[in-house]
């Protein structure tokens, strides 16, 4: 089991929309967020990764937090871009090029579906599928758990109290967005953004920053922040026989996909089992996400979260608690910062200073996840 | 030429046979592993290899998962009708070539689409261009019956 990388602080810059203050200033202060729970200053960091769609360049960060030489790399990888810093910082540490590590997650986006821009040159994708509207993720999330529940039986009303549990853990997240529950009343009366998923069954694009230090185990005690352990972490992208995201097209013979390979990957690396597993942040862009990633990440079997959603199993006192602070539904999401939300969540649970939406058992081990546009996803599993 | 006076023009060069009176989608067929891909591109998905031959698709295959499109996708890159606009379908077809392809429905009535079924093939008129053409695009129609 790697042991040799610890996270021993986390900050957050609350997700939402904030006109008044700019991606780079919110980054800033979920850093200094982060070294004050660590009980470290930022002469003390050694290395930098930051990620964000909206920044140019997030190293003019050093500006507002010294200009100490630090080096500071930035890393896009889409929704997957945060569980990657965090993989990377701990790498650089690995390699012996830091002791102590910080990785940010900062961004700042306008309302509505994500635009591929004017010209698709950026996405690999011809410009005739721009042209004629499939640029469109929402019609991926749909078309992806349709198919899903036609194989497993998933039910509309599996949709909607996934739902119904996001907002309700927002409502208790002092530092969520969404900051009201929802009635599946309301969620099924929304409107039909691509069949079968409705308005409330999506997240937003959000504003917001995320950050954690992270360095070697064994000075973690050094410092204030107790220590939560990376057991390990895993990137991938995608494979040629698995919808995903904006494909032209894919492959008949089956292959396992980007969330499966890089989960696998990760409890092998750990030597942890998928029943270890106490609390769960995954990627839920919308609810059939939340979904279907559970039986990917290997949680449950596929079908199975019809029955565990229905009783409630996903909900803060369920076995098998998911996306405790209400996940993107209610957090929405700031494509950069979304995978470091993810960790500052895991790691405040298991230290049981999570706040209202606090998981009431002994929690020991969690699992991060992200995954997005072109097919790439990172998991992390997190331990005390 | 339509009976408008347009002429008719495909939306991209390469993506389908065309003029045909059955027209085709235009893969590429890795020359090494087999495997095969839409649209054409000089390379292998699958299993990397750089020698790819253009291979004309089935024209017939099924639906193997759908959805519709009930919001104007967002301007750039979008350039059908906003005026109007009229909530489409969009799908994913397995065709019997070893691949699915995604593309837009002729039907948007969740009513008449089911996973499984038979679709085909066609080309529909999408927009006028600034020059007075009609610009067709691929879809995938239900087969009647």
């Amino acid at each position: 089991m790697a042991n040799d990388i610890a996270i021993i602080g986390v900050g957050l810059y609350g997700f939402g929309r904030h006109a008044d203050i700019s991606a780079i200033q919110m980054g800033v202060s979920a850093a200094n967020q982060a070294m004050d729970d660590a009980g470290l200053k930022w002469t003390d960091i050694e290395v930098g990764y930051v990620g964000s769609l909206s920044v140019m360049m997030p190293e003019t960060m050093t500006k507002f937090l010294g200009y100490t030489g630090v080096p500071m790399s930035k890393m896009f990888n889409g929704c997957a871009t945060g569980g990657n810093l965090l993989l990377n910082t701990a790498n650089a540490i690995r390699a012996g090029r830091a002791d102590i590590g910080i990785c940010i997650g900062l961004d700042k986006h306008p309302k509505g579906a994500f635009s591929a821009g004017e010209s698709m040159d950026s996405t690999g994708l011809p410009q005739w599928y721009g042209d004629v509207g499939l640029t469109v993720n929402p019609q991926f999330f749909a078309m992806k758990i349709q198919r899903y529940m036609h194989d497993y039986g998933i039910s509309p009303e599996t949709l909607t109290r996934t739902a119904v549990k996001a907002f309700r853990n927002g409502e208790l997240n002092p530092a969520a967005w969404r900051r009201r529950a929802l009635s599946a009343e309301e969620i099924d009366n929304s409107m039909m953004v691509c069949d079968p998923l409705r308005k409330y069954h999506f997240c937003s694009p959000s504003d917001g920053a995320a950050a954690a230090i992270v360095c070697r185990a064994d000075i973690a005690h050094r410092f204030s922040g107790t220590p939560i352990y990376l057991r390990a972490g895993e990137f991938v992208t995608r494979q040629t026989g698995t919808i995903d995201v904006q494909a032209t097209s894919f492959s008949s013979t089956p292959t396992i996909g980007a969330s499966e390979a890089a989960a696998r990957a990760a409890f092998e690396s750990a030597g942890i089992g998928p029943d270890e597993i106490d609390i769960v942040q995954c990627q839920d862009t919308e609810v059939g996400h939340e979904i279907m990633h559970l039986a990917e990440l290997g949680l449950v079997e596929h079908g199975e979260q019809e029955a565990l959603i229905r009783d409630g199993g996903t909900s803060l006192g369920g076995r098998l608690p998911v996306n405790t602070d209400g996940g993107l539904l209610a957090n929405g999401e700031p494509i950069g910062a979304s995978g470091l939300r993810q960790v500052h969540e895991v790691v405040r649970q298991l230290r049981g200073v999570a706040g209202p939406h606090q998981v009431q058992r002994e929690l020991k081990t969690g699992i991060t996840h992200v995954y997005g546009f072109p097919g790439s996803s990172c998991v992390t599993i997190l331990s005390k | 030429m339509t009976s408008n006076g347009n002429t008719q023009i495909p939306i991209a060069e390469g993506l389908f046979t065309w003029p045909s009176p059955a027209p085709q989608l235009i893969g590429g067929q890795c020359s090494d592993c087999k495997a095969v891909h839409f649209p054409k591109q000089d390379n292998c998905q699958a299993c990397a290899g750089r020698e790819v031959v253009a291979l004309p698709l089935s024209r017939r295959g099924k639906l193997w998962t759908w959805t519709i499109q009930n919001f104007v996708p967002p301007i750039p890159p979008y350039t059908g009708p906003v005026e109007g606009f009229k909530p489409f379908g969009v799908g994913y077809v397995e065709l019997p070539d070893g691949l699915v392809v995604e593309g837009r429905l002729t039907v948007n009535d969740p009513a008449m689409l089911k996973i499984g079924m038979d679709m085909e093939l066609v080309l529909e008129p999408f927009r006028i261009d600034a020059q007075g053409n009609e610009v067709l695009n691929y879809a995938f129609a239900p087969v009647a019956g």
